[in-house]
């Protein structure tokens, strides 16, 4: 069973998921990184490709991005730096990025190096639903990859029924009209929507992302839905800690669950 | 009936053949989706066609003239047409797709403008109409870009526009561009994003070339009194994005006896890694939400182009750009910052016209191609070059 539905099947509230970036800050720093999200106890781990011109993040994200670029980070290393992971990873793992670089390396060699190393999802904010039906959908479903749709609050009832027809894994609720980055607090506004969605009983588990950055955040995003994302605030701690990174970030995840 | 398709046409799901579409990420998808259901029956609408029509005419300043060089078709030895888009107001081509957005924006009850901006020339077009219907303007644009077109962001400011720069990347038209999508992200339901070229997802390519068509209807009946035929033996246009191209291609795209030449920045040479040419370096790839010709490395990461015009310093083209190249319907040429600038001193003492940078390139291509002599050649005159003294001063040479 892919390990994303494995673990909705086991565990369906506070489920928490943390973004980062390869190559960011170091290079070389992407095992750790997944290795101590793992041990503090969070769910997923979501892995960033970087691009250059990340159109859905705000600055934090694009930063962490162009400083990856800058450090080497590219496809192939990403994928060799991977390549092991299953031997200390076992939660699930989802690849996030940009349609370019992926249809660059080729769609078939990059599903098939995901299957190899063991992702089991893919989240690409370009690639709309038509677009994933015509051309994607077959070639993710035969390497085992869940391909993770956005909603936001501008999503209109119907598609949202459309998406969770076509979705197997979870659904990645954008918590406000923005990119990424995280905002301080949630607003009435934004519960509304949270309420919304969630009386529309879908059967695809819902995670809260974008502008999650804290203890108190995670909290109100998880009463509305499965649990939620954490990207730019995570992003910041490793961006603020090049020594003690591991320490830095068991004791930021220990105190967001908490 | 029998109706054979043209060989240039956008299909419904918004591909020039290969080319084209809608990538963009689902928090845009309503925005688009209104706009792709709506752009094709508001602007066939009476009355906007009515209010477009008036607003070419008495504010832009339509017909642009379409004026014989004598001087310059005797040293080409040519009958060398320049169709006068430096003298709409403001000083290019752009303000007639930013007349046709805001009209639509308006009747899609938007509030608030956004757009992108190289030369600054779309941004300053963005800025009248704004003014001139009175809504709120927010133009983004490259910090390296609002530092050589200066003037053009002072002429923004005194229409009211709020002017932002885009740090990231090469801070040119690219990052710009990026900027105005995500603000456009941020602020979905009342604002109207104008794009100032034949990019960006479906609808916006198509539009913006319908917008700009007017150029080539007017080409049209022009030559058709001065040469007593409709079609020219050549059009040529520069290629930023394209979109002075497409409007001066688009009433011939299915004419095979007119040739269309599209001429893009070499920037310092093609191979020099410091260029603009994007048919000649470019792969397909995505850009700003449509698939394209693009210039990127091996891994996907899109390149910093580079051109001594800011409008031409952009590493994609338009999708409609991108077929014509691969269909091989357009020839594409690739001018050089320095032969670029020379053909803009030289169309000044010829013509009495200081061109545009981004134009003076296609001016220079006159050199670079093949035709008979009283072959009829319509040089697309995109811009005027005030926005540019600053350049033309720095480079000296005259
Ligand atoms: C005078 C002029 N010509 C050409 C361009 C390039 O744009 P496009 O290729 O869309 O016509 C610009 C862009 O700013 C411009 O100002």
């Amino acid at each position: 069973m892919n390990r994303i539905n494995n673990l909705f099947h086991t565990k369906n509230e506070r489920v928490l998921s943390i973004y980062f970036t390869a190559g960011y800050p170091k290079l070389e720093d992407t095992l750790g990184i997944m290795e101590a999200i793992e041990e503090a106890g969070a769910d997923i781990i979501e892995i960033g490709i970087p691009y250059s011109d990340p159109i859905a993040d705000g600055p934090t994200i694009q930063e962490s991005n162009l400083i990856a670029l800058e450090n080497g980070m590219s496809m192939k290393m990403l994928f060799g730096q991977l390549k092991d992971m299953r031997s200390t990873i076992h939660i699930p793992v989802v690849l996030m990025g940009y349609l370019n670089p992926i249809i660059q390396f080729g769609v078939e060699e990059f599903c098939a190096k995901c299957k190899e190393v063991g992702v089991d999802g893919l989240i690409l904010p370009d690639l709309p639903m038509q677009q994933f039906l015509d051309e994607y959908k077959e070639i993710f479903e035969s390497h085992g990859l869940r391909n993770i749709f956005l909603i936001s609050p501008q999503t209109s009832e119907k598609r949202i029924r459309e998406i969770d027809l076509y979705s197997n894994g979870f659904i990645y609720m954008v918590s406000s009209h923005s990119i990424t980055g995280a905002k301080s607090g949630i607003t009435e506004e934004q519960i509304s929507y949270f309420e919304r969605v969630k009386a529309m009983d879908l059967k695809n588990p819902r995670l809260i992302g974008f502008g999650i950055s804290d203890q108190e955040t995670f909290q109100k995003a998880s009463q509305y839905s499965h649990g939620a994302i954490i990207g730019s605030a995570f992003i910041k701690i490793l961006g603020q800690t090049p020594e003690n990174q591991k320490e830095a970030i068991v004791a930021y995840l220990k105190k967001v669950k908490n | 009936m029998n109706m054979v398709k043209p060989l240039i046409q956008v299909d419904e799901k918004g591909f020039y053949g290969k080319f084209g579409g809608a990538y963009i990420p689902e928090m845009l998808h309503p925005n688009i989706e209104e706009l792709r259901e709506n752009y094709e029956s508001i602007t066939a609408s009476q009355s906007f066609q009515k209010e477009f029509k008036s607003l070419l005419k008495d504010f832009v300043g339509r017909p642009t003239p379409l004026y014989f060089a004598s001087r310059l078709s005797e040293q080409y030895q040519a009958k060398i047409y320049l169709k006068r888009e430096d003298l709409c107001h403001t000083g290019a081509h752009k303000v007639n797709n930013t007349v046709g957005q805001i009209i639509l924006a308006k009747k899609l009850g938007k509030k608030r403008i956004i757009a992108e901006t190289g030369a600054g020339q779309h941004g300053v077009a963005t800025a009248t109409v704004c003014a001139l219907m009175g809504m709120d303007c927010t133009v983004y644009m490259g910090e390296l870009d609002m530092a050589r077109q200066k003037p053009n962001v002072e002429r923004m400011r005194i229409l009211g526009a709020k002017v932002v720069p885009a740090t990231s990347g090469s801070k040119t038209l690219k990052d710009a561009t990026n900027e105005a999508m995500r603000q456009w992200i941020n602020n979905p339901v009342d604002t109207h994003y104008i794009i100032g070229s034949v990019v960006g997802p479906h609808p916006y390519p198509e539009m913006v070339a319908r917008f700009q068509s007017v150029i080539s209807e007017e080409i049209k009946w022009q030559l058709k009194s001065k040469e007593g035929t409709e079609n020219p033996d050549i059009v040529m246009a520069c290629v930023g994005g394209g979109s002075n191209a497409a409007g001066a291609f688009y009433h011939y795209y299915n004419l095979d006896q007119v040739r269309l030449i599209a001429v893009e920045a070499a920037g310092l040479g093609i191979h020099s890694g410091k260029s603009a040419a994007t048919t000649a370096l470019g792969t397909p790839g995505i850009l700003h939400g449509s698939k394209t010709l693009l210039m990127q490395t091996e891994d996907g990461q899109v390149t910093e182009p580079h051109s001594i015009s800011a409008g031409l310093d952009y590493p994609g083209i338009g999708p409609v750009h991108a077929h014509l190249f691969d269909t091989g319907r357009a020839e594409f040429l690739a001018v050089e910052d320095e032969d670029a600038m020379k053909a803009g001193i030289a169309l000044s003492r010829t013509e009495g016209i200081i061109p545009a940078i981004e134009t003076a390139h296609a001016i220079h291509a006159l050199n670079m191609i093949e035709y008979k002599t009283d072959d009829i050649i319509v040089i697309n005159l995109s811009g005027r070059g005030d926005k540019d003294l600053d350049t033309y001063i720095k480079w000296g040479g005259y």
